[in-house]
This record gives C-alpha cells, structure tokens and sequence, in this order.
C-alpha cells in the first residue's frame, strides 16, 4: 500500500515562528507584537507628553541652541576654542577631555593592573603581600573620595607659581599644574617626521617578516640592529641633513602665570592618577583570575622546556588566560570611561561638566542636552566593547579554540 | 550632582501633564501643608543651615514668609538645596514650588526655561576676590591669573566678557558647587575667587583667615536676585511677587515684627488697608485679609531680613546700598497696595 508523502509544512513560516515565538509557537509570536507595541506605546507617550508639556510651560525645545554662543571659557581645550564659539563645540571641547582622561587613564589601570597582579601572584612573601594590601585598600575606597583626595593632596603638596619648583630651567612644577616646553615647527619638521613614518613601518615590515622565517622555516633572523637604525638612525641623519625639525618654546613667569610652553592641569593629573588607580586594583584581580584559571602543568611543561620563569608567563600562560582576562577587562574599562565624569567634582571640564553642567543651565535645554550626552555614553561604551569583542575573539581564535 | 540632573530630568520628560497644564500651586502647596522652596546648598546671609540644621537668610525669609501668608506658620517650608546648574530643572520638574535661591534676573532665564521671576530680593553685582598677599588692587591687573567660579551661573559669562573686553588673558576652574570652589581658591589653585559681591563677603567668612583674603573694588556686572516660579499660575506668580512687595511696603510704613498689632489698631487708612481691617487685597490674592500681618509677624519687613541675615545685624555686615528703600537712596520699591 503506498501513501503520499505528507507534504512539509513552508520552512519560511516555520523560521519566523522559531525566530519570533521560540517554543510557545505561534502564541509566542503574538506576545512578542503585544509586546512591542506596548514599549513603542509607552515611548510614544513619554516623548508626546514631555513636548506637550514643554510647549504648554514656553520651555525652549529642540538643537537650535547648539548653534549659539556659548560666552564661557574652558581650562583644557584639545581644539582651538573661545568664549564666542558655539555650544556644538563646547559639547566636542568636553568629549574630547573625557575620552583624553578615559585613554590615558585605561592605558595607566591596565599597565598597574598587570603589574599588580604579577605581585601578587609572585613567590616574593614581600612583592605579593604589597599586591594584596594594594588591592584590598583601594578598591574599599568610594573613588569620588579619591579623586578629591589627591586633588587636594596634590594641590597642597605643591607651591604656587611664583615659587613653583624648577626642573632644569625648562619645566616647572606648581599648583597650577606642570608646564612643559612646547615644540614650534621649523622647516625640517616635515622630512623628520616623513622619515620616522617610514621607519616605523619599515620595522613592521621587517618583523612579520622575521616572525614568517621563524613559523614557516624555522630560521632565526635578528632584526634589532635594523629596526634601531631605522627609528633612530634615519631621523638623526634627516636632522643634519634638513635642520633642526622644532624649536622649543621655553615657559617663563609673567605676572601671575607661566606664559608659553604646554601645561598640564593638576585636575587632569588628579583624575587619571584616581581613576587608573583605582581600576587598577579591579584589573589586578581579574588578570590574577586569568592566570590562576591555567593549568598550573602549562607552568610546569615551560619550566621543564627550561623557560624562566617570565618566558614561560609571558609565551605560554598570559596568551592562554586573556580568553579569560578580556570579557571582564571590558567591563572596566567602561566603568573606567564612566567614572570620568566624577571630573566635575573637582573642576575637570569633561563632558558632564561643560555640556551637561554648564551648557544646560545656561541653555536650560535638559532634555536635549541630558539626551545627547547619554547618546554619547553610550556610543563610546559600545564602541569599547565592540573593539575588545574583536580582540577577545583574536585571542580565542589564535588559540585554536 | 549628575543623578540629582537625570533624575529631575526624567521626572521632567516623563511630565506630570496635570501638573503643567492649569496649575493650581496653591492648592497642592496647602494640599501637602508644606511649601517646597528651591534654596542653595549654603550661602551665609542668604540660605544655609546653622548649627541646629535651622535654615536662614533672605532667600530663606522669602519662603518663611510665603509659607506665613499660607498657613499663619512660617516653619511649614520643606527647603530643598540646589546646585546651581540642578536649580531651574527642580522648578520646571514641580520638584519645588518656588526657587529662592540667589538667581540672577536675566532675559534669557526669563523666556526660555519656562519661569518667571517675580521680583528683585537683592541688587548685586560680579565682583572680585583676592589674597592680600597678591598686592593687587584693581580687577585690571588680573592678566594671566586663574579664576575659580562656580559652574553653571551668570559669573561664568560675565567672566568671559569682562577679561575679553579689557583684552586680559585668565584661565577659568569652574567647580560644580560653590564650597569646592572656594576650597580649590583656598588650596592655592587659583588666584582670583569670583561671584556675586555679597557671595564674597558671605565665602569669606568661611575661609580659615578671612582677613588675608580682599574684595578688589570693581562690579563688573548687574545681578538683580530673585525668586522665581514655574509659568502658567498666575495666581502662584502674584502670591510670591507681592509677599515681597509686602515685606517692602511695610518697611516703607514702618511696620516692624514687634509693633505690626498695634499698628493695625491704628485709624490710618493706608495703614488700615496694608493690615487687612479695609479691603479685601489678601482675598483676591487666594490668602487672608490679614496676610501682610501674618508675613510681617513671621519674617519682619524687608529691612528687618536684610539686617538680620547680610546687613548690620550680621557677621556679613554689608551696608544696605542699592537696596535701601527707594525714597532713602535705593532701588527697593513696591507698588502700592490699593
């Protein structure tokens, strides 16, 4: 006896039902509309209510504003700005000072962070209990409490300008921050750094080279005679040839100040020092994690290959823990990002403080204002997480996992 | 400071449509039986707390006294302490009744931030703070010096101007409240301390040795202070202008906090209609007949504040000035009660 073969039932219909209800089916699909449109329901209020409002109390609504004068000033500005630029600017003034402390300060925390850790889990009785009371103090501390301490510490640790302590004539260190040289351009500024463009690509180049001979061939090739020549040798030789690239600008006292030459505010000091400290101590922990979820044979195996003690951590163990080192590492990072807008406690013109601070009582346009810069919050945190995902899966795929 | 801004803000957004169509303040203020007033997080002579957590200062008079005319009880103020830059989010959100909070009259607050102000507590200008041992004596000679300011206030602007017009070079540390500000100044971070003038006088006294410490001469700006409330009450509006009125008027007729009963025995018709027993001014406004009565009994009349909190009666000391009343020389008048 033969039956028909039951058609199928459509594989689309089937993939949406999956996709939409997973196993409830087609109630499921149902609940997930109903969902959706009770959230774009709710949004839909918020946003009609609040514009309702707004117009009915005569509150200024809308960007408009951005295109105004801002009519204040700001103490670190990384792009030319004045009193008579607009708000849009003050907004690029204030992320600019935010991802500044955020890059150094993540630069700072993971090198600490590193550094700690290998305390800790040293043999040294001494290094590892120095690790360990690192860790256990700063991390007990609120870090607003800490920046304020070592704003204050290092403002009244410093003198003022007039008796401001002199590195070599040409640096000066006060309580206005540390003022520095800065460099001017002469005509041999552009072969100079042409060459040293070149050099540093030139040494990248050799290196995947050398690391191709090693991998492939087995063969050892010794690059750092070449690579030295190239970032050093061949600049040195453009400055004879070309002339000095820059001049210094030496900073000297004028009234109450030090005029000419770079500075560095003590906010900035005192936030990146608070900040990557303090992260620091987090980092400590999970890099610790890291390498204690290792086998410790991996340690073995290197000893008995007759690799010291850091070869073996560096070649063989760190690679294996930063699979998992890098998920949690993220996370601090961007606390790290979003603890920066504590600037405003001590007069750092991040972002909060300058465009959500200053702007919005000027404009009085919080919604606009708070919006954009939770928007900007946002973009930076993804963004992070997006290049350490990246990263992350480098480090599983180099692994073979 | 920012959660405090999110925070208002959201309530802001999400907007109580009840509370912003036809407003009916004084019906939720005696509702709640506490009027909710918008005051700094510590200026001496105009609002902070003393010893006992007690609020005083003219900008806290104000509320005492609005909470007088209300209740006949000048204790039933819920005070709420604003940063500056927090300050008009808390009004436009119905977080406070009214801001009484050393607010600089201007323009553009007026228009765009959707309140109005009702009237001038305290004339005031922009002026400068410096450490005698800078030997400075004019605002002129500050090229090149760091100011510190507090963030999210007129000074800021002012600032700007006044060393862009005079072609002088500074560098601005704004601090989010204005004790970090003045701690910052103190510590040695910047040179120059500025504010409104009577917020010099008041700052100073909080610093460990006031008197290394000077207000150079120059008021580089305008800075009329005063209380403002959300748009769209009218009756709320005239309720907070002419209890300050009141407090004027009756310095004007010479009723005191002491002698208020047994002027308003007297057969004096002005006084008679100020006091309640003729008319029915206090009525129209919403509140009693008796309301300057019960202002004057809770706060005293505009003289009495203004001693008591930053004139001779106080630490402050700060001669009355501008804000005399207009037939001694000043600029403090009120509009006739008839």
């Amino acid at each position: 006896m033969s039956t028909e073969a039951r058609k199928p039932p459509a594989q689309s219909a089937l993939k949406i039902r999956r996709i939409l209800g997973g196993k409830a089916g087609w109630n499921g699909v149902a609940v997930q509309f109903a969902f959706a449109a009770i959230l774009g329901w709710i949004g839909y209020e918020i946003v009609s209510n609040a514009r309702a409002n707004l117009e009915n109390q005569h509150i200024a609504a809308g960007f408009g504003f951005l295109r105004n004068n801002a009519g204040f000033d700001v103490n670190q500005t990384l792009i030319p700005y004045t009193g008579s630029d607009t708000f849009l600017r003050v907004f690029v003034v204030g992320l600019l000072n935010t991802l500044v402390v955020s890059v150094v300060g993540i630069v700072f925390a993971t090198v600490i962070g590193f550094i700690v850790a290998l305390c800790r889990l040293s043999p040294n009785w001494l290094l590892s209990r120095v690790g360990e009371i690192y860790v256990e103090v700063i991390r007990n501390l609120p870090v607003l409490f800490q920046i304020l301490f070592w704003y204050l510490a290092v403002l009244a640790a410093l003198p003022n300008p007039r008796q401001s302590i002199s590195l070599f004539g040409i640096a000066f260190i006060s309580n206005r921050g540390l003022v520095v040289p800065s460099p001017i351009g002469q005509s041999g500024l552009v072969p100079f750094l042409a060459m040293l463009v070149f050099g540093i690509v030139a040494s990248l180049a050799l290196r995947f080279h050398a690391r191709r001979a090693l991998f492939q061939e087995g063969r050892m090739i010794r690059i750092w005679p070449y690579v030295l020549g190239l970032l050093f040798g061949l600049p040195v030789a453009t400055m004879l040839v070309f002339g000095l690239p820059f001049t210094f600008e030496l900073p000297q006292l004028k009234g109450f100040n030090f005029a000419g030459g770079s500075r560095i505010i003590p906010e900035f000091v005192a936030l990146t020092v608070a900040l990557s400290s303090y992260t620091a101590a987090f980092i400590a922990e999970i890099v610790r994690a890291g390498i204690l979820s290792v086998h410790k044979g991996q340690m073995e195996a290197g000893a008995s290959l007759g690799l010291s003690r850091g070869a073996t951590l560096r070649l063989i163990v760190v690679p294996q823990a930063m699979r998992v080192i890098v998920p949690p590492l993220t996370n601090q990072y961007l606390n790290l990002t979003k603890n920066s807008s504590l600037a405003v406690a001590i007069g750092y013109p991040d972002l909060v403080s300058v465009f959500a601070g200053t702007s919005l009582s000027q404009t009085g346009q919080a919604i606009e204002i708070i919006a954009m810069t939770m928007g900007i919050y946002l973009l930076i945190s993804l963004l992070t997480s997006a290049v350490m995902s990246v990263y992350g899966w480098r480090v599983s795929r180099s692994l073979g996992a | 400071m920012k959660r405090v801004t999110l925070a208002l803000t959201l309530a802001l957004a999400a907007g109580l449509s009840a509370e912003a169509a036809d407003v009916q303040t004084l019906k939720t203020v005696k509702d709640r039986g506490m009027l909710s007033c918008g005051v700094s997080q510590g200026l001496p002579g105009f609002s902070s707390p003393d010893d006992k957590g007690n609020w005083t200062g003219i900008d806290v008079d104000v509320c005492r006294a609005i909470a007088g005319a209300i209740f006949n009880d000048p204790t039933k103020v819920k005070y709420v302490p604003l940063s500056a830059k927090d300050r008009f989010t808390a009004l436009q959100s119905g977080e406070i009744d009214v801001l009484s909070r050393n607010t600089t009259w201007t323009i553009s607050r007026d228009t765009s931030l959707g309140a109005n102000f009702t009237g001038v507590t305290y004339y005031d200008g922009q002026g400068f703070m410096v450490k005698k041992s800078l030997k400075v004596n004019s605002a002129l000679e500050l090229n090149s010096a760091s100011v510190c300011v507090q963030t999210g206030t007129t000074t800021e602007q002012n600032l700007a101007d006044y060393f862009k017009a005079n072609n002088m070079k500074y560098e601005v540390i704004a601090f989010a409240t204005n004790d970090e500000t003045v701690k910052a100044y103190e510590a040695g971070r910047c040179d120059v301390f500025t504010t409104d003038q009577s917020g010099l006088y008041a700052n100073r006294l909080k610093l460990a040795s006031p008197n290394d410490h000077m207000v150079l001469p120059e008021i580089i700006s305008k800075e009329p202070l005063g209380p403002m409330v959300r748009h769209g009450d009218d009756q709320w509006f005239d309720i907070v202008k002419w209890t300050l009125f009141a407090m004027i008027t009756a310095e004007e007729l010479g009723v005191t906090s002491k002698n208020v009963d047994e002027k308003a025995k007297l057969e004096n018709p002005e006084l008679k209609r100020v006091l309640g027993s003729d008319g029915n001014f206090g009525e129209q406004l919403g509140l009693t007949k008796d309301w300057v009565v019960r202002i004057v009994k809770a706060v005293g009349n505009y003289g009495e504040v203004f001693d008591r909190n930053v004139g001779a009666g106080s630490p402050l000391a700060i001669n009355r000035g501008l804000n005399n009343l207009w037939n001694k020389g000043g600029l403090q008048y009120a509009p006739p009660i008839r």
